[in-house]
């Protein structure tokens, strides 16, 4: 945690200088939509409990900026459970494919009812515009839609997903923030944070910037010798074991 | 103090682990059983990966039922011959065990099959001895409780007949045998080491003495655990190092506490304490199967995670 804030912390005059510059830059070449992260680095060491990413960009005038940063995508089962003979089983089962391991949205101001569905679609602005497509054809929509919304509720329990749109703040016209929040269980890869500049119900302007979450240091190690030396790993975990299960048996047997 | 878990992902406090451990640790100690039947439920609840819990476990379960053994070779309370033949039955059951925790693994029944095996496993194991043990204790300390072990059934005429001078048996190796492959297969599945099993077993199947069967039982145990740490770690990746020696740490200490307290304890005493135990693991999630869940939909990424 205090990591996190340290981070935060950082000279509010150094973030509004950046600031400044980059709007400057958004003038200068033209672009109506600049925007970069404080940091494109997660790094999980073995104290990582989780921090805060501040996402800072200027704009050239009036308009709406929706934030959205997604994970790495991979394939997800949801499984439903009935009760048979008595106790719940599960019973039934939708695979998703491409699901982003992290999603969220952050939004200037709501945009339900500003912005047609078909644009929010496009971006994959807010969660109930994501791209979740199943692996196998199913004709089944309102099936398929209880199975979607029981995939966001489970991501949202786990933290991965955001619950209410966070909040993208604009100071004076041009410059904006927001603050990311990745939570200790953030799965590692490459993430992607995207910014769309809105105006009257299109988005007229985005940027794509990368950001990787890796573990660093002796996670890394440990994650990486389990992996590609397995055998080893296998026989020292178990010495290691043996070890210390001795180690307290003889130090007992003195006292 | 937060620390980071590379394999399960996940952050965790060190000390909430280190008691952990060291709870269960008592337990084992003091019963000789690993514990895992009560570990493997907490690690889930605290947010590990289910097959993460099941690999690191079984690591764990080596370490300490080493730690608990010493304790009871010091007073020779350890047949190895019996050990060993039940081992022979055991490894097998370990080998096979792993493989169908990775096939229900795919199924999505990984789960159920768990909470099932406990329920069923513990529920009886944990009613009958408790049955027992009350018995055992009403009918006070007059009853000399060898002098119904010997009563012979049809399990005293399978082959391969074999002294066990330690335990003072003359039994069938195949008895040994079946019952080590049993509780193998129950530690790969359930991450368990299968020590409330082996001891209700030993001493009712093959009538051992009851003082032998907690050292003899944890010998077997270091082995098979060591068989499915072994290949859980090199099959599926599944063992993390950090929070397995977290649970050592802690389960080591707490293990040479329960080991001195238990050996004041009457046998007919200790089952009773274990079986009710056991009886509340195996109740709650028999509640759990058939309460109906909070969410019905639960998701599984491959990784199995």
């Amino acid at each position: 945690m205090m990591r996190a804030r340290h981070l935060l912390a950082l000279p509010a005059g150094l973030l509004a200088g950046f600031m400044l510059l980059l709007a400057l830059r958004a003038d200068a070449w033209g672009q109506s939509l600049v925007a970069d992260l404080s940091s494109h680095l997660i790094a999980i060491t073995t104290g990582f409990t989780g921090t805060d990413v501040v996402l800072f960009g200027a704009v050239d005038g009036e308009g709406d900026v929706a934030v959205v940063v997604q994970g790495p995508e991979g394939e997800v089962t949801v499984r439903h459970k009935d009760r048979v003979a008595g106790i719940w089983i599960n019973t039934d089962e939708i695979a998703f494919a491409r699901v982003p391991a992290f999603y969220t949205v952050s939004l200037s101001s709501p945009l339900d009812g500003v912005v047609p569905p078909a644009v929010l679609q496009r971006h994959e602005i807010g969660l109930d515009y994501i791209r979740l497509a199943p692996t196998k054809k199913t004709d089944d929509a309102e099936k398929l839609a209880e199975y979607r919304a029981a995939l966001i509720r489970n991501k949202q329990r786990m933290g991965l997903y955001t619950t209410e749109p966070g909040e993208v703040s604009f100071l004076g016209q041009r410059l904006f923030r927001t603050r990311i929040y990745f939570p200790a269980n953030v799965p590692t890869g490459t993430y992607t944070a995207s910014v769309f500049l809105i105006r009257d119900g299109d988005v007229v302007s985005a940027q794509t910037t990368p950001l990787l979450v890796s573990k660093i240091g002796f996670s890394a190690n440990v994650t990486e010798f389990a992996q590609r030396q397995s055998v080893f790993y296998a026989v020292l975990s178990i010495m290691l074991a043996v070890t210390a299960g001795w180690l307290a048996g003889i130090i007992f047997r003195k006292s | 103090m937060q620390i980071y878990l590379p394999i399960a992902e996940l952050s965790v406090n060190a000390l909430l682990i280190l008691m952990l451990g060291g709870g269960v640790g008592f337990l084992s100690g003091l019963f000789g059983v690993g514990g895992g039947f009560l570990m493997t439920p907490l690690l889930i609840f605290i947010g590990v990966p289910p097959a993460v819990a099941v690999g690191t476990q079984a690591n764990q379960l080596v370490g300490a039922s080493v730690s608990g053994v010493l304790a009871h070779w010091r007073r020779n309370n350890v047949d190895v011959k019996l050990g060993l033949v039940m081992l022979s039955g055991g490894s097998l059951g370990t080998a096979l065990g792993v493989w169908i925790f990775a096939l229900l693994q795919a199924l999505g029944h990984i789960d159920l099959v768990i909470s099932l095996s406990y329920v069923l496993f513990l529920g009886t194991v944990s009613s009958l001895m408790l049955w027992e043990s009350l018995g055992a204790m009403l009918r006070g300390r007059s009853m000399a409780s060898r002098s119904k072990l010997h009563h012979h059934t049809w399990l005293h005429g399978l082959p391969f007949k074999m002294r066990f001078p330690r335990s003072r048996l003359y039994i069938s190796a195949l008895l040994p045998a079946l019952i080590g492959f049993f509780c193998g297969l129950l530690v790969a599945i359930m991450g368990i080491g299968g020590g409330f099993l082996l001891v209700p077993a030993m001493i009712y199947i093959l009538g051992m003495p009851t003082a032998l069967v907690a050292g003899t039982s944890l010998f077997q145990i270091i082995f098979t655990t060591g068989i499915a740490a072994f290949l859980q770690a090199v099959g599926n990746q599944t063992v993390d190092i950090m929070l397995a020696l977290l649970l050592l740490v802690g389960g080591v200490v707490g293990a040479q506490f329960g080991t001195r307290v238990g050996a004041k304890l009457r046998g007919e005493q200790a089952r009773a304490l274990l079986a009710l135990v056991v009886l509340a693991v195996a109740v709650k999630l028999a509640v759990d199967l058939i309460v109906r869940p909070e969410d019905l939909f639960s998701i599984t990424l491959p990784g199995g995670a």
